[in-house]
């Protein structure tokens, strides 16, 4: 198996909150622990989170394309598969930046659904006990 | 983009009503109150008296019950100082609107499908007395209980309610096992039973976890509202109000003392943050 190329953000006047060879070894303690907090504590905004990681380090490729998580071409995944650790995060974390992700489809189709259903509910009236 | 129209609105009711004011400036003094000033304009029918309109008083502006909000700063802890709750006035839910539904869907990146099987926070219920035949529409979501069945039940304490009263499931530790939305007296809670891709920065979810209301917790700890809060007052029906229940001083708090609140099925007397009006038999 080759060595990993990993994407460095193309942005060169970014910089890790971190060493590199600290992030290398520890990345995963920064993120548990912002993790605990986030959840448990309400803390946010503090650098160490999983979404600060992929602002910087996920963007398009050449082709203009975002690498998904099941590519090598992902950052993340581009070490992880190498040393075969699997990784959870991305099946409820978002693989890439939000502005990357197209939102547009659903809305108004959605709305005109919910209101069919409540229509057919409301001639059943039915719910919860008081 | 409805407060901006509420704003409109507004403005042009002070316009028609400047209007009215300076027209009736001509004929007569102005006063407020509506009786003095026909009774001075018929005296006056002919007269041009110059006058000058002092102040314009607002009559119809409701008040903004949606004042608490958290200040915490977010690298201090959330603490028991407050507790988050809603209070739901079912008199002015209107049967047939679904704009809670809607923003609770676009917050959290939810398809807003309702079958068995789908995923829904937020649903419209719509009681029906047995007595009376009287019907009653409300929103229903995760109640925010205190002593809550969902986290007596869990095995891995992945249900747990936070110091300030929100009911969370942590994800990264639930193992799926749907113990909680079998003990959950609302039905609030649901399975994510497929993959799901490009979830939103503040709601994110995945297959083989339970999940429901979180009281939309972020917008909550930036000191914002939960979308279906603020989508109902962007409605204009102002039918939910969001705020600290641990704040005598808070909207919602005056609120359920003046009028009082009733929690769902308070017989399981779970303590629920959500408080409901107008649950008539
Ligand atoms: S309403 Fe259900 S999910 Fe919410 S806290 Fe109560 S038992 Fe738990
Ligand atoms: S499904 Fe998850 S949150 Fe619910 S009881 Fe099981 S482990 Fe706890």
């Amino acid at each position: 198996m080759p060595f990993p190329t990993v994407h460095e953000p193309k942005d060169e006047s970014k910089k890790c909150i971190q060493p590199e060879d600290e992030m290398r070894r520890n990345h995963m303690k920064y993120i548990l622990h912002e993790r605990d907090e986030t959840m448990h504590e309400g803390i946010r905004g503090e650098p160490e989170g999983l979404s600060n990681c992929i602002d910087c380090h996920v963007e398009p490729g050449d082709n203009g394309e975002i690498a998904g998580i099941e590519s090598k071409e992902h950052f993340c995944n581009a070490c992880h598969q190498y040393a075969a650790v699997q990784i959870d995060c991305f099946q409820c974390h978002a693989d890439r930046p939000q502005k990357y992700i197209k939102r547009d489809e659903h809305s108004s189709s959605l709305h005109q659904q919910l209101q069919q259903t409540l229509a057919a509910s409301e001639t059943s009236a039915k719910g919860v006990n008081q | 983009m409805k407060k901006s129209e509420n704003t409109t609105d507004t403005t042009a009711t002070n316009a028609s009503r400047r209007d009215f004011l300076a027209k009736a400036a001509v004929v007569g003094t102005v006063t407020i109150a509506p009786g003095v000033l026909l009774h001075q304009a018929a005296r006056a029918a002919t007269a041009e008296v110059e006058v000058e309109v002092v102040e314009v008083i607002e009559l119809d502006a409701e008040p903004d019950k949606n004042t608490s909000r958290s200040t915490r700063p977010l690298d201090q802890e959330v603490s028991d100082k407050n507790r988050w709750g809603m209070l739901i006035d079912t008199n002015k839910c209107a049967r047939g609107c679904t704009s809670c539904v809607d923003a609770c869907n676009e917050a959290n990146g939810l398809e807003g499908k309702t079958g068995p099987q789908d995923t829904q926070y937020i649903r419209k219920v719509t009681l029906k007395s047995k007595s009376t035949g009287h019907e009653t529409s409300l929103p229903l979501m995760c109640q925010h209980c205190e002593s809550a069945p969902c986290v007596d039940v869990c095995p891995t304490g992945a249900s747990f309610i936070r110091a300030d009263g929100i009911a969370l499931v942590d994800r990264h530790i639930c193992i799926g096992c749907r113990y909680c939305m079998m003990a959950c007296p609302y039905k609030a809670r649901s399975f994510v039973h497929e993959d799901i891709k490009n979830q939103k920065l503040s709601a994110p979810r995945g297959k083989g976890t339970v999940e429901a209301c979180n009281l939309c917790v972020t917008r909550v700890d930036h000191g914002g509202l939960p979308a279906c809060v603020e989508a109902c007052t962007a409605e204009n029906h102002n039918a939910m109000i969001f705020g600290d229940l641990k704040d005598p001083n808070s909207p919602i708090s005056i609120e359920l003392r003046k009028y009082g609140g009733k929690q769902l099925r308070s017989d399981l007397a779970l303590n629920t943050g959500v408080r409901y009006q107008g649950l008539n038999e």
